[in-house]
């Protein structure tokens, strides 16, 4: 049973199509895929999240523990639509639909795409934009010849060079500031923080430089810098390595944050970071690089300010972004057996908030519960409620629950580490109180 | 400056009595002339250049103008700060022009510059206009970052000029960078990395210095040393105030700064240098008549002999305008009314400016992402507009 719900989206106010945001910067549309028909169902035992391209109009993205989930992407209308005149790339994601499967079999033999890690995805996306354009050049902290402190850049240094791919000393403040200043005169540079903590050091440079030279400069130089890195909260790696530098960046005028949390998203979003003109921050996960999936063939270049429908519902609006998105699947999973219908969004987009996926989810459900690593003072969470309680306020049945990190330094000890973020137990509280 | 020498010529249309003056004022001649600098080159791990420079009478006029063009822009910014139509922060470069003039004697446009705040004479040397300086000092949307950076975001990026940096010594990794581009795109540029005494503590720089000495870029580290960190002297601030010798392994050059000529063959040296060695460091030994700021009296640091006593015997312009008179390229007389000259333009721009509009409030929201990517901002149903930024 396939639900397909394409959302309105009144991009030009006249047109009634699928919700889909056009990429002006993407390249023109290739020729639209051949319709396959949809294969048979199926299920896994193995508790990764994985992607089966059913159809060329269908992707399933699929998460299981113990039963079987499928949430499919509707991206019917894109063919059938809008005028595709204006370049877009052939594959955006579009929202995904969610439908309850029960006894599947497998069949992953000729299953179109191929499967990946989510920093081999990072990877493949990075290399794609090199081989593109020459300008793109990576530098950072044993990016070269180490081959990437999370294999992100593996084999890219003995293929390009060493300056393409570029070993830096540790000087996070100077190297950051090179990069910028090698991005006013137009080369394309993607900095790698070995993590996101140490770009604290580059804070200088990331407010003042990149964020505000094209302002300051009235619109002379543009940044089209990606500063990339591993942030969060890992295992026992100790208060100084398991920082979330987004609700310290979020502030910054003339930046782009986004998140990545599958392969899909991880390839789609770092080509759309290179290609923007503008400074984009992108925040990957430690623990999600050995997230597997199976992602298009295709080329495909996500839209950065779009969030993804991981699961559509009726009861909650859940919003999540990066590793907390797989402890709000978990929580849907005892939900679902609890009668309750969450529905769950990965905001992908930190700045700007997509508040239009965001907006006609709470119209719908009239509840909201944020689930965020960041901590509970300044977060990504608390702008988020800000911005929903100022805008939905209307629509809104209940006060937004906003579940973060605890305001501590991310301790050591393996138990209390697990105190300070938001567990999936949590969240199931969270949603029952809320809904009663 | 033959662009300086038309509009002055144009405004001078008017007024044929002095017309002869200023044409005299510009002459194409170029016999040239031996100067020796006023003091040797002191060298740091590099064999110092010869003391003798190479001009022309050409060169010497163009100098006088363009620092006689820079103090007065300068004094006029001071009156203008003052009349409270400067506001904010003003860095005035007045002692320091000689820097200026000489660098862009050596160097081409598609050498790039970069610098902390004290950037009005060098955003003019790039070939930026008094009217675009004096607009966007008060804020108007003809300055030359639309009236949105003020005294301290001057940028000109045809002619490679990449400002106009607040927080000093961010600008030099900055500068490091515009060499690893020129050194990505191979094209036989340098870029000048300028800061000062006070920012040649700063950790970055050596971060910088390293890097660009490791991977041979092109760049030119360019301390200007003023002897004051704004209130802080430098033997205060520095344990080793030879800022030429603090690259170590990098080769460095004490020049004096007042000396146009002497600027201008060390950056020839140094731009030669760079093309093939990696960084060099320069050292300009150069004084700032006026405080820090114009919120800094510039009295209470140092004594008014000193200030004095440096405009008597360093005076970069009085130096030039003896090696005219001593040359005979021009009377006394001549110089006096170029100066007037001088005068005049800079209060027409300054008049100009006053008229121009200031940038209209839709401005706030413009230039903040390039166009493209999260440009528009929706209201909650996509249907009302917020804000466009483009």
């Amino acid at each position: 049973m396939w639900l397909c719900s394409p959302l309105i989206h009144s991009y030009s106010s006249t047109s009634l199509s699928s919700r889909h945001r056009p990429n002006r910067h993407n390249p023109p549309p290739s020729p639209p895929p051949h319709p396959l028909t949809p294969p048979p169902r199926s299920s896994f035992s193995v508790k990764v999240a994985c992607l089966i391209d059913l159809s060329s109009n269908l992707e399933v993205h699929c998460i299981e523990r113990k039963t079987s989930f499928f949430f499919i992407h509707c991206d019917g209308s894109l063919t059938s639509g809008l005028n595709l005149s204006n370049s877009r790339s052939a594959r955006l994601s579009t929202n995904a639909v969610a439908t309850k499967q029960d006894n599947v079999t497998a069949s992953t033999a000729s299953k179109p795409g191929h499967e990946l890690l989510l920093f081999e995805a990072l990877r493949e996306g990075l290399e794609e934009e090199m081989e593109r354009d020459p300008r793109v050049c990576v530098m950072g902290e044993d990016v070269g010849h180490y081959g990437g402190s999370y294999k992100v850049t593996k084999g890219l240094a003995p293929k390009y060079g060493d300056l393409r791919v570029l070993d830096t000393p540790i000087a996070e403040n100077s190297f950051t500031g090179m990069a910028i200043g090698a991005a006013m005169t137009g080369l394309r540079p993607i900095v790698e923080g070995m993590n996101m903590g140490f770009l604290l050091l580059a804070f200088n440079q990331i407010s003042n430089n990149c964020g505000m030279l094209h302002y300051t400069s009235g619109g002379q130089f543009k940044i089209p810098i990606v500063i990339r890195g591993p942030g969060g909260v890992g295992r026992q790696l100790g208060a100084e390595h398991s920082q979330r530098l987004e609700s310290y960046f979020q502030s910054i005028p003339g930046i782009q944050m986004v998140a990545c949390s599958t392969p899909y998203n991880a390839k789609g979003l770092m080509k759309a970071a290179i290609r923007s003109d503008n400074p984009v921050i992108l925040f990957e996960h430690v623990l999600l690089y050995n997230l597997k999936e199976r992602i298009p063939d295709e080329e495909y270049v996500l839209n950065l300010e779009e969030a993804e429908m991981v699961r559509p519902g009726e009861h909650v609006t859940i919003l999540t972004y990066s590793r907390m998105r797989y402890h709000v699947m978990q929580a849907a999973k005892t939900l679902v057996n609890k009668g309750y219908d969450p529905e769950v969004i990965d905001i992908r987009s930190l700045k700007p908030f997509d508040l239009y996926t965001i907006g006609n989810s709470v119209k719908k459900t009239h509840r909201v519960v944020i689930v965020e690593e960041c901590m509970r003072t300044g977060g990504i969470g608390a702008s988020l409620t800000a911005s929903i309680n100022e805008n939905f306020h209307d629509y809104l049945d209940a006060p937004i629950v906003c579940l973060s990190s605890q305001d501590v330094p991310t301790p050591y000890a393996g138990t209390l580490e697990e105190w300070t973020v938001v567990q999936p137990a949590q969240i199931v509280a969270a949603v029952e109180q809320l809904c009663r | 400056m033959a662009q300086l020498t038309r509009r002055s010529a144009n405004l001078l249309k008017p007024f044929s009595a002095s017309v002869s003056a200023t044409r005299h004022l510009t002459t194409s001649d170029t016999t040239p002339i031996t100067v020796e600098t006023s003091l040797p080159f002191t060298g740091h791990k590099i064999e110092p250049p010869s003391r003798s420079v190479e001009t022309t009478p050409k060169e010497l006029l163009s100098f006088f103008r363009d620092m006689a063009l820079m103090r007065r822009m300068e004094i006029a910014a001071d009156s203008l700060y003052k009349a409270k139509l400067i506001r904010g922060f003003c860095h005035l470069y007045d002692g320091q022009e000689a820097v200026s003039v000489g660098m862009e004697a050596a160097i081409t446009k598609k050498d790039c510059i970069i610098t902390a705040y004290r950037d009005h004479c060098i955003f003019l040397g790039r070939g930026g206009t008094l009217l675009e300086t004096f607009a966007e000092l008060m804020g108007r949307k003809d300055g030359c970052s639309k009236g949105k950076g003020g005294s301290m975001h001057f940028y000109k990026k045809d002619s490679g000029f990449y400002g106009g940096h607040g927080i000093v010594g961010a600008q030099v990794p900055l500068g490091c960078g515009l060499a690893f581009a020129q050194k990505y795109s191979k094209d036989e540029n340098v870029t000048f990395a300028m800061y000062g005494d006070g920012a040649a503590n700063q950790g970055q720089l050596f971060e910088a210095l390293n890097m660009s000495a490791l991977w041979d870029l092109p760049a030119i580290l360019v301390c200007e040393n003023n002897h004051y960190g704004m209130g802080t002297a430098e033997w205060r601030a520095a344990k080793s105030p030879a800022y030429y010798k603090r690259g170590d392994y990098a080769p460095g050059l004490k020049v004096d700064g007042m000396d146009a000529l002497a600027v201008k063959q060390a950056c020839k040296f140094a731009k030669e240098h760079a093309l093939k060695n990696g960084p060099i460091i320069l050292e300009m030994d150069t004084y700032r008549y006026h405080g820090h700021s114009m919120s800094d009296p510039g009295s209470t640091y140092r004594t008014r002999d000193e200030i004095s006593g440096i405009r008597q015997e360093r005076d970069p312009i009085e130096r030039i305008k003896k090696l005219i008179l001593s040359h005979d390229l021009a009377t006394e007389k001549e110089l006096k009314d170029y100066e007037k000259e001088v005068r005049k333009e800079v209060d027409e721009a300054i008049a100009k400016a006053k008229e121009c509009a200031l940038p209209d409030s839709s401005e706030l929201f413009t230039n903040v992402y390039k166009k493209g990517f999260g440009v528009e901002s929706f209201g909650a149903d996509r249907k009302e507009l917020r804000a466009v930024l483009p």
